[in-house]
């Protein structure tokens, strides 16, 4: 279970994290604004984008049963998964079928949530991380801290040490350019040699059974065409209807993602194709939570998500905190709200808190996502499981006692001689006991020396 | 360890799943597509965004006639010392250079394409407000592979190819949808470290665009 404040705490004392992050967050915002900008029919763009999405998940079992059909039929063997675990069972068989003990990964979100390396691992199998922040992550021991740029938190001198330690054969500078050429070194060996690979998804196409993944570096194409057998992991969400749906989302998630017009690489395959690419493709649709969020007509919302990670950016408190602190694989305003519908709110109930509710995140979402709608939602549904508290009862006499005149005029009197103890410098930075909660993450004024009531009674 | 049965039986209960979560919800209002289709087709203004959008995003990009592609080829590879050049099955012959080693692709293994120096290719158009080349796997595109592994790529665009805008593109990508399709913008990039661009980790690192004109 995720404590937000108390590893957000943690989090805010790195000042090395804060600063890369404000300098990694404030770049990535000024390419999107940049880019958003030269598109006249912006707003048309995320309309069209929610509207498809809505469509998606409003006929999610027949575009489930069209895509089965259509990959099937263009040669792709189609697996189902109701959890993390048979999800995991599945991409095993095909790798004992083949008596491969070492695959390659391209990035993907999908495979982090259902812990899909550790199965392998344990199953005899290692899973290789071909994105390049991906692989400092592995090479390190070290888990993702942004969507888009995993390890945003780490810099180049911290790189360089852990390079020369691992994967690099002679001397190295802390030159970005000398590190990529260090990982290019190493990875090419293992794409060349590489007999199965395993990627996400970032659309699939309902009508043709074609799955599109969009990247920068090239590794997610050495993945999906070079081993001579593919496994993709689809969560069901990311189905879109039809094959020109994708002219919507390849101008949204670029622009909102990398800040660029368009991604170095976007790669669409359907099913086997002889001659080229791998002669076996499997696909494995995920469930693992999803129909859970789908049943919520409120929050299901949140799985319209492209994962571009642009609330991320704008968020006052992802910028600060990093995406550690959400203490899960979503991290940022859509990982408060995505996060405790896939495992339950009972499991995350600080993470709808973790937001100011201030709305930057759905100004910028490219499929217009109400996040800040969603977060209150889902803060009800956290009080509602939580019964009792001290706060609602707390809530609950507050009322009682603004209910009158009488017992407000009261209740300031008391508050008067009560907070003396308490007040350091015109304000209350800590409550005694139960009311300690309060002042947490806040500090509170004092109850004023004069009420408004009094001092408009005794006006000449 | 997964049984078919058990396989069939996760299929039913999702698709149940997915159909009683549903139960009830209100059908979405039709999806409104008011962005643009395409721009004012003016040829010569596409032509011009498509080479200034290719060199933003570090690709190097000649205009030529089509007729001296071999030259700006060969130029191409003397420049970068390239003497082995791989070409894909269709490239029509009247493009290639007779002064460098000419390597067909007919099932190369990957390691064999990582012995080539380079590698040139049609493509089967381009968008010219994104910068980006469309690779379909037709005729002088090649399969995949072949654009991936070798560490320069010539790809070769006549302006007859250059489309507005991504919508525009669409419309012409959905007879060949079912085929392998690489959208490809600018050389591999990463920006991993720090936030700061490096061009070139796995894909080719040198993308060379040949804007060709048939006048």
């Amino acid at each position: 279970m995720t404590d937000f404040p108390a590893a957000a705490r943690v989090e805010l004392a790195n000042g090395q994290l804060r600063a890369n992050l404000h300098h990694a967050t404030q770049t990535i915002r000024a390419k999107r604004a940049g880019v958003v900008a030269e598109l006249p029919d912006w707003e048309e763009l995320r309309e069209a984008g929610r509207g498809i999405k809505a469509d998606v998940l409003a006929r999610l079992d027949e575009y489930l049963v069209q895509f089965e059909s259509a990959a099937q039929a263009a040669g792709a063997q189609v697996h189902w998964a109701r959890d993390a675990a048979e999800a995991n069972a599945i991409v095993v068989e095909v790798a004992r079928d083949h008596g491969v003990s070492e695959v390659v990964k391209m990035k993907s979100l999908t495979t982090d949530e259902i812990h899909l390396n550790d199965a392998l691992a344990a199953a005899g199998i290692s899973a290789l991380e071909t994105d390049f922040a991906e692989l400092i992550l592995q090479l390190d021991g070290d888990w993702s801290s942004h969507i888009l740029v995993p390890a945003i938190h780490r810099n180049r001198t911290e790189i360089r040490d852990l390079f020369a330690r691992t994967i690099a054969d002679g001397p190295l500078t802390d030159d970005p350019s000398e590190l990529a050429e260090a990982a290019r070194v190493y990875l090419r060996e293992k794409f060349l040699g590489a007999r199965m690979g395993v990627s996400g998804a970032n659309f699939g196409v309902a009508e043709t059974g074609t799955i599109c993944i969009v990247e920068s570096e090239g590794n997610g194409r050495m993945c999906t065409t070079l081993p001579p057998v593919l496994v993709s992991i689809l969560g069901i969400e990311k189905l879109v209807p039809s094959f020109a749906d994708l002219e919507v989302f390849l101008q949204l998630l670029p622009r909102s993602s990398t800040g660029e017009r368009m991604n170095p690489y976007t790669s669409l395959w359907t099913g086997v194709t002889p001659g080229d690419g791998p002669q076996e493709m499997h696909i494995v649709l995920l469930d693992a939570g999803r129909t859970r969020v789908l049943a919520d007509e409120v929050g299901r919302v949140a799985l319209h998500c492209i994962r571009c990670s642009a609330c991320l950016n704008v968020c006052p408190v992802y910028t600060r905190t990093g995406g550690h602190a959400y203490g899960s694989v979503y991290p940022g305003p859509i990982g408060a709200i995505l996060t405790p519908q896939l495992i339950g709110v009972d499991q995350a109930p600080s993470l709808p808190y973790a937001s100011t509710l201030c709305g930057a995140c759905y100004e910028v979402c490219p499929v217009k996502i109400d996040i800040p709608a969603v977060l209150l939602h889902l803060r009800s549904k956290v009080v509602e499981h939580k019964g009792a508290t001290p706060e609602r009862l707390a809530m609950r006499a507050m009322g009682w006692v603004f209910g009158s005149a009488r017992r407000l005029r009261f209740a300031q009197r008391l508050g008067r001689v009560a907070q003396r103890p308490l007040v350091r410098g015109g304000s209350i930075r800590r409550l005694p006991g139960p009311l300690a909660g309060w002042t947490q993450g806040r500090t509170m004024r004092p109850v004023a020396r004069e009420s408004f009531r009094r001092w408009w009674s005794r006006r000449p | 360890m997964v049984e078919p049965a058990a396989m069939s039986t996760a299929r039913e209960e999702i698709l149940g799943r997915v159909r009683d979560a549903l139960e009830g919800s209100t059908a979405p209002e039709p999806v409104v597509r008011a962005y643009r289709r395409a721009g004012d087709g003016d040829r010569s203004q596409a032509v011009e965004l498509l080479c200034d959008r290719l060199v933003d995003y570090k690709a190097e990009v000649r205009r030529v006639a089509e007729s001296d592609l071999p030259a700006a080829i060969a130029e191409v590879c003397a420049a970068r010392s390239v003497s082995r050049l791989g070409v894909p099955d269709g490239l029509p012959h009247e493009w290639r250079p007779a002064s460098i080693e000419i390597v067909e692709d007919t099932g190369l293994t990957s390691r064999e394409l990582d012995g080539l120096d380079g590698v040139v290719t049609a493509c089967t158009l381009a968008i010219a407000e994104t910068g980006t080349l469309v690779l379909a796997a037709g005729p002088g595109e090649g399969r995949r592979a072949l654009t991936l592994v070798p560490d320069l790529h010539i790809c070769v665009v006549k302006e007859s190819q250059i489309v507005d805008g991504v919508p525009a593109a669409f419309d012409h990508l959905g007879p060949v949808a079912q085929r392998p399709l690489t959208l490809v913008s600018g050389p591999s990039a990463t920006s991993d470290i720090e936030l700061s661009r490096v061009e070139g980790v796995h894909g080719p690192r040198q993308l060379v665009v040949l804007v060709a004109s048939t006048g």
